[in-house]
């Protein structure tokens, strides 16, 4: 028996109950989809995340204060103060990898221009930190190493400050706003740079010297990072290495003492988090790999159905010559169908609802060729598995059995 | 030269139903010629089917042989079994068993399916023409529901010969149909066995039937009461020739 005519019979078969075969084929249809979309989303949030990360510069080099045992009580890093300016002048004095240094301290608070409010957050950093981040300004001058030591009020403004505090479109270089009571004149406009890795608003912000921002609103002499540059990507371990020793002399740790900071380069946050958008991707497809077993067995749910209603036909076509392995084929091959047809209808469904993510939630997504050659093939054998056993109950069938079954 | 198609020695078949042994078949010896139209009798239960389905290899004998053609049955595989039914063997059913919802050029295309050897051409010309051979060529894209009983076992029939089997074997083939329509399927059975050479075994409950073939095998009980040829055959083609017009209509 050919395979020709084993796909006809098979189609003949499933045409004479069109609803039931398109219901069965339902599950698989969804769980392709689910699969299909699913890695779409993953990998589409993946490969933007790991844009964002080395569009900030992937030599940018991040220094946290770290938690620490002390007398056994473990503290949270956010809470640990331990970096000062006494570190950032040790670095400069005697760094080598490293081309720029900026402190940095986040406040929140309100931002308030005549009526119009908003919270928002000021950083403060050094003038070298647009630089290590690679930020750019649309319009206006950044501030200087002076305005840092005179504690100038003066701030660079985020689009999204812009669209709340100067909603009718005028220039705000220039304008003074107040930011927890304290007036600041905007000298320069950032550039707009959309949603970070982790969702949140980049554009959310507003710049002003180191020395304002300790002074004037945090009053704090330490530090919440320092970040830096290294020369080039492919010192990032040297000067990982170079500035852990410097910080670790500048703390007066002893050899025997942990780091009470750390060090952290962008390929290991883009490492991080690409595992963790890998973790997300996994159990997205685990889910939709269950939807497609739930298919599965729905197929081998009507398979039994078919060969029960289709007993006299087996035994008139063993009578007449069949072979099991004819019968079995020609129920394997319908469950086959049944699982490739919903297949291909779940590709093309997954495509489309992958596109409509992305129109209409703004998602990344990209539709990998492995994710719908994978669920194209886990399909097939999806339909090899469930369609087995009842073709093989149809294969044992005795004909005369078979034939006088009413 | 007549040669031996058929030859059975002290068959037996017993069926198992829980702790009771039905003995349907206690021991049958009897051969078959190539080229004999033998019908089997016997009042219902004596065993007409189940010796039947032994001697079409859908069943097996709990005891003794037999042998087609030469070949001992016992020793095939299913496989080869299956293979045996599809070459030699061309069975009609009492309810002629076609599949529904499928034209009649299909279902006599069915055997040619499971036979390797046949191309998808030659097995639509060899359908067609054993549609032909029972009247039936402007059926052929008809399905069951539209076709007569007579019909339908017309193109059972076909499918049975389509392979171009050695042997014909029918349980009670004319068991559902009419008279007039009885004797159009024992025309073409004597047709196709005194043209063709076929070898028939055919199972039936009524002696009118029996005088169309060459010999009669009575049984009874498991057991064969009478093994009788009939020198002068009846003609079926005759019989039906001579049937009044007005038939139907009188019963
Ligand atoms: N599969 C089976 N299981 C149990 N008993 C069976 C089976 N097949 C046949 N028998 C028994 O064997 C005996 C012979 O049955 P068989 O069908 O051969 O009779 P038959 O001569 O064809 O009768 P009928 O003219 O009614 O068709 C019966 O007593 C029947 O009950
Ligand atoms: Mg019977």
């Amino acid at each position: 028996m050919d395979i020709l005519n084993l796909i006809r019979i098979a189609y003949r078969a499933l045409q004479r109950n069109k609803l039931r075969a398109f219901l069965t084929m339902l599950g698989i249809i969804i769980g392709v989809a689910a699969v299909i979309a699913m890695v779409a989303i993953g990998q589409g949030s993946k490969q933007s995340i790991h844009d964002q990360l080395s569009s900030m510069g992937s030599n940018m080099l991040t220094v946290s204060p770290a938690s620490n045992l002390n007398g056994g009580v473990r503290i949270a890093g956010s809470s640990f103060q331990s970096l000062t300016q006494k570190d950032i002048i040790a670095l400069q004095k005697q760094v080598q990898y490293i081309t720029e240094i900026s402190p940095s301290i986040t406040s929140r608070g309100q931002a308030i221009n005549g009526a119009l409010n908003w919270p928002t957050s000021m950083q403060g950093v050094s003038p070298s930190y647009l630089d290590i981040r690679k930020l750019t300004l649309k319009d206006g001058i950044p501030f200087n190493e002076n305005d840092v030591t005179t504690s100038a009020k003066v701030c660079l403004i985020g689009q999204t400050v812009i669209d709340n505090l100067f909603p009718g479109g005028e220039n705000p270089i220039g304008k003074v706003i107040r930011f927890n009571k304290i007036p600041f004149q905007i000298i320069g406009i950032l550039n707009p740079k959309g949603q970070n890795a982790f969702g949140q608003d980049q554009d959310d912000i507003l710049i002003a010297p180191i020395g304002t921002v300790q002074k004037r609103i945090s009053a704090t002499i330490y530090y919440q990072n320092i970040y830096a540059s290294a020369a080039n990507e492919n010192v990032t371990d040297a000067a990982v290495t170079e500035m852990t020793s410097i910080l670790r002399e500048s703390h007066r740790l002893r050899s025997n003492e942990d780091n009470d900071f750390t060090v952290r380069t962008q390929a290991e946050l883009i490492n991080t988090l690409s595992a963790t958008s890998g973790l997300l991707t996994v159990l997205l497809t685990v889910i939709a790999g269950i939807s497609l077993v739930i298919g599965g067995i729905g197929i081998m749910n009507i398979m039994y159905v078919s060969v029960t209603e289709r007993t006299r036909e087996i035994g008139l076509r063993m009578a007449i010559g069949a072979r099991g392995t004819d019968i079995m084929l020609q129920f394997l091959m319908e469950a086959i169908l049944i699982s490739i047809t919903g297949g291909v209808i779940g590709v093309v469904l997954g495509m489309v609802s992958t596109w409509l993510v992305t129109a209409t939630l703004g998602w990344p997504t990209i539709v990998s060729e492995s994710s719908v050659v994978l669920s194209f093939i886990v399909c097939a054998v999806t339909g090899i598995f469930f369609g087995y056993y009842p073709a093989q109950k149809a294969a044992r069938l005795d004909p005369i059995e078979a034939l006088r079954y009413e | 030269m007549s040669k031996t198609i058929l030859e059975i020695k002290d068959l037996k078949r017993d069926f198992q139903m829980g702790v009771e042994t039905v003995h349907a078949l206690r021991g049958i010896n009897f051969n078959v010629e190539t080229g004999e139209f033998v019908t089997i009798m016997g009042s219902s239960g004596s065993g007409k089917t189940t010796l039947l389905n032994i001697l079409g290899c859908l069943d097996q004998p709990t005891i003794g042989n037999y042998f087609l053609d030469g070949v001992d049955v016992k020793k095939l595989t299913r496989d080869e079994l299956a293979q045996l039914r599809n070459r030699k063997i061309g069975f009609v059913f009492q309810s002629y068993n076609l599949l529904p919802r499928t034209s009649a050029l299909e279902n006599v295309e069915l055997p040619l399916l499971y036979n390797k050897d046949v191309s998808v051409s030659e097995r639509r010309e060899r359908a067609m023409h054993a549609l032909e051979s029972v009247q039936l060529a402007d059926r052929s894209d008809h399905t069951p529901s539209q076709l007569s009983g007579g019909q339908q076992q017309r193109v059972a029939i076909a499918r049975a010969l389509v392979n171009e089997p050695v042997m014909i074997l029918a349980d009670e083939a004319t068991g559902n149909l009419d008279s007039r329509t009885s004797y159009g399927i024992m025309a073409l059975m004597q047709e196709l066995n005194q043209t063709h050479g076929k070898t028939i075994v055919f199972v039936t409950h009524e002696p009118d039937i029996a005088s169309f073939s060459s010999r009669t095998i009575l049984l009874r009980d498991g057991m064969i009461q009478k093994d009788t040829k009939n020198e002068k055959p009846r003609s079926a083609k005759q019989v039906l020739a001579e049937l009044p017009v007005t038939d139907d209509y009188k019963i």
